[in-house]
């Protein structure tokens, strides 16, 4: 297992109920792993604990069981070889755009001189195309400014991995477009490793190279694996152009409007294997779109890893 | 639109002012006496070896007005212990409040800090500040005179007691209250505890911390002048009671004008450091 740069193993949470009893778990048993340089996408509805993986990724939450391996190392903590962009930013408010890239920065480089800090934060602000507001203060900041700040922050240490837990959730379409291309450009330009969480699906589509998918919670599990099969340099502009973009789209929506829900009793949970979750590729099939609930035979013609 | 408000208002304070004035005037008059009453009044007063205008009721605006101008035109004059300017008493005052206020911080900035960081704390100092905070800091002054031994050291320990509580609590619930994302921030750039309290906690509770020493600040300015009255010797607070036992109601008043001046002063400038401290977001 651990030939994988990320690997997670056996991960499940159990939050205490109210009364102080362990209650359901959120998720149990996930176990996946990350390739370098690999791009991941994590969709599923709210309540399947898609921000708790991240968070014991991040090194912020301990796991109630299992564990994650990250370049042969356990993840025991927070590190500054995890970058984290935070769904609301989390900028903090009383330093400049520059501050608070300059506060990560030195952080990772505390024995740096101030100008080496300074030159460092500003080539990755210019990247997010933030070179002109680097003196301001976040409030003075857009939505999406503000959130490329969070980008340029987690950049800026460069880290082995990056996390970003639903980082254009607040944004308008228009926006989020732009910062979309922009991140895919530096990711692509870094070769970083990406963990996302996103409801998006177009999103996923662009960024990812692969898609989790999770079923409901509690008791969520993985319930597959989606690669995205279409050429690695498409764009937000062309991608609709592709063939492979509206199955591998209608499989994604699909399974979050119908099978997410009814994954539990289904057959396909039947034959759920925790630690090999069915990798599919929804892209490559020629025609119609994958039905899941009455099709475990036609589907299996995708599934790669069974 | 906001100027002219704001000069309206103005107009409106400055006639409220004037209608204050006029009516204070108008109610001190000097009633018409009788002839007889007079006569015995002015024999009353050749008895007492004093001038019959002494002895008149409540001061009018004219006598307290003529009080500010004495006072305002000499405030650092030194004719021994009974009679100070009024600059030297209120700078007394000023630094007993200084040196408790002081003195306060250095005890209840870090020690908000452990307990806002802390549930445990939170929880097993919780009772004790409960109780202690609601005890008028004047309670303390004989058990301060009795252990302190030194009525100078006894006021500056009523203006800590008193100023320790707002600050304590304020720090202890503006650190506790630090939004979870910036100290996971903090978290997830490996920062050490010094540079994330000093560059992280403290200037996110920064403003709630400046709350409680402006609250603060406001209850040591009420109580120093009860603690000099108790106390005496220097300060505005005696300077009240030396001149209430000398009948001398206009200083009186002018010291209470005197002492609301200074107080709005003391949180005009801690209104000031606040706006310095506060972030939008």
């Amino acid at each position: 297992m651990t030939a994988h740069f990320l690997s997670v193993e056996g991960l499940s949470k159990i939050y205490p109920t109210a009364d102080g009893k362990p209650g359901t778990p959120v998720f149990e048993d996930i176990h996946f792993a990350i390739e370098r340089g690999e791009f991941i996408c994590i969709i599923g509805h709210s309540g399947c604990g898609k921000t708790t993986i991240l968070n014991v990724l991040a090194g912020l939450e301990e796991a109630s069981a299992g564990g994650a391996i990250m370049d042969d190392r356990e993840i025991d903590g927070p590190s500054l070889d995890r970058g984290v962009v935070f769904q609301g930013h989390a900028l903090m408010p009383w330093m400049t755009v520059l501050g608070n890239v300059a506060f990560a920065t030195k952080s990772r480089w505390p024995d740096w001189s101030k100008a080496q800090i300074e030159e460092h934060c500003t080539t990755y602000l210019e990247m997010v195309g933030l070179g002109h507001a680097i003196h301001k203060k976040p409030a003075e900041l857009s939505g999406g400014m503000k959130q490329r700040v969070g980008i340029a922050r987690a950049f800026a240490i460069e880290p082995k991995m990056l996390l970003l837990d639903e980082p254009f959730g607040a944004l308008d379409a228009l926006t989020r477009g732009t910062i979309q291309d922009e991140l895919l450009k530096i990711v692509r330009a870094t070769q970083q490793t990406v963990f996302m969480i996103t409801h998006d699906v177009d999103e996923a589509i662009l960024l990812a190279d692969k898609v989790i998918l999770m079923s409901n919670g509690p008791l969520a599990k993985i319930a597959e694996i989606v690669e995205i099969t279409m050429p690695r340099d498409r764009t937000r502009a062309e991608m609709h152009h592709d063939p492979q973009f509206y199955r591998i789209r209608n499989h994604l929506v699909d399974f979050l409007v119908n099978r997410s829900k009814s994954y539990a009793g289904s057959d396909a949970a039947q034959l759920h294997d925790a630690k090999h979750p069915p990798v599919v590729r929804p892209g490559l099939v020629p025609d119609g779109t994958p039905s899941g609930d009455n099709g475990g035979r036609p589907v299996l013609k995708q599934v790669v890893n069974q | 639109m906001k100027t002219t408000l704001t000069f309206r208002a103005a107009v409106l304070s400055l006639f409220i002012f004037a209608m204050f004035i006029g009516t204070w005037h108008l109610a001190t008059q000097a009633p018409k006496e009788s002839a007889a009453a007079q006569a015995v009044n002015a024999e009353y007063a050749e008895l007492m070896g004093k001038g019959a205008e002494k002895t008149g009721g409540f001061p009018s605006p004219e006598k307290v007005g003529s009080a500010f101008v004495k006072y305002l035109s000499d405030p650092f004059y030194d004719n021994g212990p009974n009679d100070k300017g009024i600059g030297i008493q209120v700078g007394y005052s000023l630094l007993r409040v200084g040196t408790g206020f002081l003195l306060a911080m250095l005890f209840a900035l870090p020690l908000g800090f452990v307990i806002g960081m802390s549930p445990l704390m939170t929880k097993a100092l919780n009772p004790f500040i409960q109780i202690l905070k609601p005890i008028s800091p004047l309670a303390w002054m004989p058990l301060a005179l009795y252990t302190l031994k030194d009525s100078e050291v006894s006021g500056i320990f009523v203006i800590f007691i008193c100023s320790l509580w707002p600050m304590l609590i304020n720090t202890a619930f503006g650190v506790a209250g630090v939004r979870r994302d910036w100290i996971n921030v903090a978290r997830t750039l490996e920062v050490n505890p010094l540079r994330k309290a000093f560059l992280v906690i403290l200037p996110a509770a920064a403003p709630t911390i400046l709350t409680g020493m402006r609250i603060s600040m406001g209850i040591a300015w009420i109580v120093i002048v009860a603690a000099e009255m108790l106390v005496g010797g220097t300060g505005i607070g005696y300077f009240v009671w030396n001149e209430w036992n000398n009948l001398a109601l206009p200083n009186v008043i002018f010291a209470i004008t005197m002492i609301g001046l200074v107080g709005m002063a003391l949180d005009l400038g801690f209104g000031t450091l606040q706006k310095f401290v506060t972030y939008r977001e």
